[in-house]
């Protein structure tokens, strides 16, 4: 296996006292942020992070560079929002950025801000990180003791403010309007769209929200150029990504590599694969809330488009790998659940839907459920799909519908089992003939 | 009647509702009572330390609302919870109504409603933390919980929490350990009682902190090889004697519910 790391971001991070500003300093750090005040106009800076293709790290995987540009020019209060509410399964990269490498998310905050023309930011960092965040707080003063923040920075005319919030433990405040609703001291409920926060967000005014691994690259794509960037990676999906790893694998982590990278590579080569004995059964390609994928698409390059193609998507680059002890009902159980606590109940269809998706699921698990329940429960999907302001239930319908679809047999042999374990009273065993007229109805 | 049929009926999320709640938030409300309003700020008596902090808070933001979550935070540690005197007294500070944070404290899983800390175990149980028998480490933390008769600590299963290359782990105070093991349960219980570090070296934020599986684990932390040995020998242990889902309806309602209940029948 040739698998191997290529570190960008990740370069330096085993580099003892990396958190402070000193090392982070000697390793060439802050050295963008002067070319970007002083050798560019800010328009630059956008065009470059524009052609570099960088898209963004945390799920939705649209072009930097494109959604600064939709930032309006003039003055006026403009924000900056670093989401660091890093709370889909599976996901664990940007804990380990901002644990080891706090600068150069704070020098990548600046640069954004400079393209964006953002005069105050905020890292909105999820409760649980508490650690990260102390971390975090200690570099962001540091920084203002050596005046790349606040106002006028190294003597420009260019303001930034920088503030760490702390989230208080919600999923749904990583996404990117209920973020903004956090910040604001209410509910983290989903706002309609349009308006779209870069004309309308934090305190009604444009606002910027990129993820923390987005951020983390606009350093270097200042540093070496667009064109540097574009050479890593392929296609339309350029640069590297840190992908974590984690499930039934045997040296789950973090690993960085350039996109395109082929799936079976990163699992085995770099995860280790499954234990010994056992067997990939299916994996989530971008946190749990991806579609799941066989082992059929294991020979896939890890792109956003070859994901995108296979039925799933790159997501949040969360791997998660089930191999073949695990019966594929208890994921399905474990993943509504989910979604069911952290549903913040605005939408109908996902508040209600997540509910009778785990409800369905438990009747499946004792024996309760009859084949058409797995219909049902299909449709419930179906309804939940795009009809809600946010995707929190597009990200549970997605992974169990693929689920249902990849696993039908499975799914009905777990019922029959389930039902002739609990002998339930009154309930005759299921029928051979059942069971087909039941499929019938559904494929019809 | 009918719902509290049904409650007891479905297990888990009914059991809760069906438990006598401790005094908090969530207790009948008294529809005669005229609303609340902001209160009066000579009338609440805030501690002088708070107030600071809480001023602090909100001078950061271009907009007080802001300061709701980082104040109701503050006034967690300085109560052990949010409790509707705690409210109060952000409220005052605030200048905002008691009712408008209490809607927001409800929201959020780290803010305490009810008076289950000052301090908190959460063990993930997400997809990842799941797919390595996080909830067999709940439930021994759960049980030597119990046994020891741990007190003030909240111990609750958490969704994600962000670190699934540990896993199974858990959060105490916002240390993360793991990987754990059923077996660590004991210690990790005893350390929380008698205010000892949580498994030293086995946190996140240790110096030394490696995977068992980092190539540099052995020689820089001394549990290393035997870390290695028992995750290997789980991860090799099938699992396959395990019934299709063994967290689901067990008989006698799941674990989640049983602290609720047990003090009852004591």
């Amino acid at each position: 296996m040739s698998a191997a790391e290529t570190r960008v971001l990740l370069a330096n991070i085993d580099e003892p006292g990396l958190q402070t500003l000193d090392v982070y300093e000697r390793l060439g750090g802050y050295k963008s942020l002067r070319k970007a005040l002083f050798d560019m106009a800010p328009e630059e800076v956008l065009t470059e992070l524009e052609e570099s293709g960088l898209r963004g790290r945390g799920g939705a995987g649209f072009s930097m560079g494109k959604k600064a540009s939709f930032i309006p020019k003039g003055a006026m209060d403009k924000f900056l929002c670093c989401n660091a509410d890093e709370s889909e399964p599976g996901t664990f990269k940007d804990r380990l950025l901002m644990q080891k490498n706090p600068h150069q998310l704070i020098e990548g905050c600046i640069i954004g801000s400079i393209a964006a023309g953002a005069n105050k930011g905020f890292i909105f960092i999820r409760g649980e990180y508490s650690h990260q965040a102390d971390i975090l707080e200690k570099a962001v003063a540091e920084t203002y003791a050596k005046g790349y923040l606040g106002a006028g920075i190294l003597g420009s005319e260019h303001d930034f403010d920088l503030v760490v919030h702390r989230g208080e433990g919600a999923y749904i405040c990583g996404e990117e309007s209920a973020l903004l609703d956090a910040l604001e001291g209410k509910r983290g409920n989903p706002r309609l769209k349009p308006p779209f926060p870069a004309n309308q967000g934090l305190y009604q005014g444009p606002t910027l929200i990129n993820n923390v691994e987005t951020l983390c690259n606009a350093p270097g794509i200042i540093e070496k150029g667009a064109n540097w960037f574009k050479g890593l990676g392929i296609d339309k999906s350029t640069g590297t990504k840190i992908v974590s790893v984690s499930g039934n694998v045997q040296k789950p982590g973090n690993y960085e590599i350039e996109l395109g990278m082929p799936v079976r590579e990163i699992i085995f080569g770099l995860g280790g694969g499954p234990p010994a004995g056992h067997e990939v059964k299916c994996f989530f390609p971008g946190g749990s809330s991806a579609p799941v994928l066989t082992s059929d698409s294991l020979d896939l390059p890890y792109t956003f488009e070859a994901m995108a193609e296979a039925g799933s998507m790159l997501g949040s680059g969360a791997i998660i790998v089930v191999d073949d002890s695990v019966p594929i009902v208890s994921i399905a159980l474990r993943l509504a659940e989910f979604y069911r606590h952290e549903s913040c109940g605005k939408c109908v269809p996902c508040r209600e839907g997540t509910n009778w998706t785990v409800k369905t699921l438990e009747r499946i698990d004792s024996g309760e459920a009859t084949p058409m329940d797995l219909e049902i429960m299909s449709q419930v999907q179906e309804n939940i799909l795009g009809n809600c302001l946010c995707v929190l239930g597009d990200s549970m319908a997605m992974p169990i519908g693929s689920m249902i679809k990849h696993f039908r047999e499975e799914f009905e042999q777990h019922i029959e089992e389930a039902r002739a374990a609990a002998d339930l009273e009154g309930m005759p065993a299921l029928g051979a003939g059942e069971l087909a007229s039941a499929q019938g109805a559904g494929a019809a | 009647m009918a719902g509290e049929e049904y409650s007891q009926r479905t297990g888990d999320e009914g059991a809760v509702r069906a438990a006598p709640l401790p005094p908090g938030w969530d207790t009948a409300v008294d529809i005669d009572k005229p609303p609340a309003t902001v209160p009066d700020p000579a009338e609440v008596q805030v501690p002088e330390a708070l107030r600071e902090q809480i001023e602090t808070i909100m001078a950061r933001y271009p907009d007080r609302h802001s300061a709701a979550l980082p104040a109701m935070r503050a006034a967690q540690e300085a109560h052990g919870w949010c409790s509707p005197l705690a409210i109060d007294q952000v409220a005052s500070v605030m200048q905002v109504t008691p009712a408008y944070l209490s809607s927001v404290a409800t929201f959020y899983d780290m803010l305490r409603t009810q008076p289950t800390g000052p301090r908190y175990v959460y063990v993930c149980t997400s997809v990842a933390c799941h797919l390595r028998n996080a909830k067999a480490v709940y439930d021994a933390i759960a049980e030597e919980a119990r046994d020891q008769d741990l007190e003030g600590v909240e111990v609750r299963e958490f969704e994600c929490l962000g670190a699934c290359d540990m896993a199974p782990m858990a959060s105490v105070d916002g240390r993360y350990v793991g990987p754990l093991d059923d077996s660590d349960a004991h210690e990790l219980v005893a350390a929380i009682r008698e205010g000892r570090i949580i498994l030293p070296g086995r946190g996140l934020e240790d110096a030394d902190y490696r995977l068992p599986w980092d190539p540099d684990a052995e020689t820089a932390q001394s549990a290393g090889p035997e870390a290695t040995g028992s995750e290997l020998h789980r991860k090799t242990q099938p699992q396959e004697p395990e019934p299709p889902h063994p967290d689901v309806s067990p008989p006698g309602g799941t674990v989640k519910d049983r602290p609720e209940e047990e003090p009852e029948g004591q």
